[in-house]
């Protein structure tokens, strides 16, 4: 088996609503542009940050974490059998952290000075940490993806009319430079897993110094290992997800070999994220907030939730060996780890002198969604034209 | 303009408090303000100095911060059983800010009371109404403005440095580095910076920045300026504090032992003292560990020099280059064959 281009249409029913979802998150873009942000959402001066932080960046981060783990899995530890989620997870990544920037982006108050971390530096800032590092981290990926593109033009380079006549320098260009990736490949795949475990954590340290701010449920100095960990335990199931919603989209037998293997590895490593976090709270004596049984404390019961459930659904060996039930489980995890996301950012926010609690407004949801068809229709349209899910020909 | 000075000062009202000539001269105590443009710079080389010492970065740059303070930074008193509510301090902030102020006739209206008012992108500073549990018939206004902490929360969290401690203990804004990610906001313990929500091109992050365009020019804070009851005492933030603590010293039935913002989240510029609990004033109960908190030990912790990540880096590298070579069982140079087709499989 190879990876090769899918040999289907674009078009589908699916894909004309993804359209539509994208086109009204769009036009909701459009008014915060023209109007300003309190235009659109319902953020104000008690509640800074909304959705877009905590779903759009924060959890689109973690959800990206698919990326390095299976290339410290595949390329680190070298377990070859591995390599074929490889490409799929990396287009992931590559496509999360673009809409990730994309989020900052829309969110930034100035978009225009977002260019303003490369040169101004704040050393004691943890969000200078995240942005610096996702902005190289987002170039490493697209550097990684090249080889892909490479692959997909050699030896077919074919430019229309008068252009013609650099089809063989191009292919010298595109010779060279895959030579001199495979070459050097190893050092980003390197860099982009130490990346990745950097500002994974630092997104925990964020929301550190909202001290008092923040529900203690979630407000730890130990943030950033929760939030490393828990990415690391949802790498695994965002690419089971994924890969068996690609195989039935485009009817293609799943890689039930590979993706059984990387549910059975998700077991220890959800079962360490949730030691630490359960750990943590056992420590600081924070059970005492969920016996409320307040709106904060069913939130935090949920995520909690889902990942036990996802565990205990991963401690039987049958859940990984079916489809249904391991794409169940992977779901599980990923609805528990947003869920986590969502809370730290927004839940768990709840400042001193709030007048106005918080929640997502139709244009901050609305763009959210069509983010994300955005984000479905481009993966889409790249494993269509470009050689990244492997099948039988 | 000493006239003003005598005022602010005879609020104090007491033989003890000797105020220095600095705090008379308000020329004189505020010359510093202007030799302080390369502030960062210096502050940014002592973090940097201090840096080489080991994982304890976090709490060497505190101390780094406090070195370029100046011993005379501005310190102001607000004392609650003064304040008699007229909202004048509100009408003289939005005048000198050029937000739109309005006339000052219509600040004696009390129905704003009813409702409590925060600071926000068109009021840097608000006055609210308690109730007093001693005297009913005399209510307790408390003026709410950026407290200008020691170590501020803003300025260690800024993504782009745009926010300043500057040397004389102002906290100030700059509008050519700011990015509009709010995260400021997040980080104020006092809730402070404001943005200007309904703005797509340039929204300013509004705050109290201690009238740093009349201070230049030898003039007090607004407020300062116009409170009519002596409510705020200007000066040196030392001398500030020997005034409270006289003043609760020599009234001990009218103020409660506890001057806030002394010591607050590491202390802070504006403080105030009052007759009720302050936690009645609706202000936060903060500890005194400084604002920043533990983040900037954690971020500095996981940066340190660059080694925790470097490490990591060599630690991977090693680890594929065994798993590499045990996979070719020793045979070959392993070395050379690292970068080979496995990889460009990628």
């Amino acid at each position: 088996m190879k990876a090769l281009p899918v040999k289907k249409n674009f078009f589908t029913l699916g894909v004309f609503i993804l359209i539509v979802l994208a086109v009204n998150g769009l036009a909701f873009l459009a008014i915060r542009f023209y109007s300003g942000l309190g235009a659109v959402t319902n953020l104000d001066n008690q509640t800074p940050w909304g959705l877009w932080i905590g779903v759009d960046v924060a959890a689109g981060v973690a959800l990206a974490a698919g990326g390095f783990t299976s290339a410290a899995l595949a390329h680190v530890l070298h377990r070859d059998s591995y390599h074929a989620i490889v490409r799929p997870a990396l287009l992931t990544a590559m496509l999360g952290y673009t809409f990730v920037a994309f989020a900052v982006c829309i969110d930034i108050g100035r978009f225009y000075y977002i260019w303003h971390p490369l040169i101004m530096w704040n050393g004691n800032s943890a969000l200078f940490e995240v942005g610096i590092c996702v902005m190289i981290y987002m170039t490493v990926l697209y550097i990684e993806f090249l080889p892909i593109v490479t692959e997909r033009f050699i030896g077919k380079v074919n430019l229309p009319g008068a252009l013609a006549a650099f089809n063989k320098p191009a292919e010298t260009v595109l010779k060279v430079l895959d030579k001199g990736l495979a070459k050097t490949m190893f050092v980003f795949i390197i860099a982009g897993v130490v990346l990745s475990t950097l500002h994974q954590s630092s997104l925990g340290t964020l929301m550190v110094i909202a001290g008092q701010k923040m529900h203690p449920l979630w407000q730890t100095p130990v943030l950033p290992l929760l939030f490393l960990l828990s990415a690391i335990a949802v790498g695994f199931p965002m690419i089971i997800f994924e890969s068996l919603i690609a195989s039935r989209s485009f009817k293609l037998k799943p890689e039930m070999k590979i993706l059984s293997n990387l549910g059975s590895m998700t077991l220890p490593l959800l079962g360490i994220y949730l030691a630490f976090k359960l750990g943590d709270m056992f420590i600081r004596e924070t059970f005492f907030y969920v016996s409320r049984f307040d709106y904060t404390a069913w939130m935090f019961i949920a995520e909690t939730g889902l990942l036990l459930i996802a565990f205990l659904m991963l401690l039987s060996k049958k859940t990984s060996q079916t489809p249904g039930s391991l794409f169940t489980a992977a779901s599980l995890v990923i609805a528990g780890v947003l869920l986590n996301r969502f809370n730290n950012f927004i839940t768990a926010y709840r400042p001193f002198y709030d007048t106005v609690t918080y929640y997502p407004s139709i244009g901050e949801i609305s763009v959210t969604i069509g983010c994300i068809a955005l984000l479905v229709l481009i993966y889409r349209f790249v494993v269509i034209y470009f050689p990244v899910i492997s099948h039988e020909k | 303009m000493d006239i003003i000075f005598y005022l602010i000062l005879s609020s104090c009202n007491s033989r003890k408090f000797a105020p220095t000539k600095s705090l008379l001269h308000p020329r004189k105590s505020l010359i510093y303000c202007e030799h302080m443009n390369n502030l960062d710079r210096r502050n940014f080389l002592k973090t940097a100095a201090i840096g080489a010492a080991s994982l304890t970065l976090g709490s060497a740059s505190v101390k780094a911060a406090d070195k370029t303070l100046s011993d005379d930074r501005i310190g102001i008193l607000v004392d609650t059983t003064a304040c008699a509510g007229c909202r004048h301090c509100e009408w003289a902030c939005r005048t000198a800010h050029g937000l739109p102020a309005g006339e000052l006739e219509d600040y004696s209206d009390n129905s704003v009371f009813k409702k409590y008012r925060r600071p926000d992108n068109n009021a840097l500073t608000a006055v609210n109404e308690f109730e007093n549990e001693k005297n009913p018939l005399m209510p307790v206004y408390v003026k709410t403005q950026c407290m200008h902490c020691e170590k501020p929360a803003c300025v260690s969290a800024c993504i782009v440095g745009a926010l300043t401690k500057n040397e004389d203990g102002s906290v100030t804004w700059s509008d050519d580095k700011c990015i509009g990610c709010r995260y400021c906001m997040v980080a104020c313990q006092f809730q402070i910076p404001t943005y200007e929500w309904h703005k797509s091109i340039d929204p300013h992050i509004m705050k109290c920045d201690l009238c740093a365009e009349r201070r230049s020019k030898g003039q007090l804070p607004a407020c300062v300026e116009i409170c009519p009851n002596e409510a705020l005492l200007f000066g040196k933030r030392s001398e500030v504090i020997k005034a409270a603590k006289n003043k609760i010293k020599r009234k001990p039935d009218t103020y409660i032992n506890h001057i806030y913002g002394e010591h607050e989240v590491g202390g802070t510029s504006i403080m105030y003292i009052s007759g009720e609990k302050f936690e009645k004033l609706k202000m936060p109960q903060l500890g005194t560990a400084t604002a920043p908190g533990i983040s900037e030990a954690i971020q500095h912790g996981i940066f340190a020099y660059f080694v925790p990540p470097v490490t990591l880096f060599a630690l991977l590298g090693t680890m594929m280059w065994v798993t590499k070579w045990k996979k070719t069982n020793g045979n070959g140079d392993p070395k050379e064959d690292q970068p080979d087709d496995k990889d460009k499989k990628l």
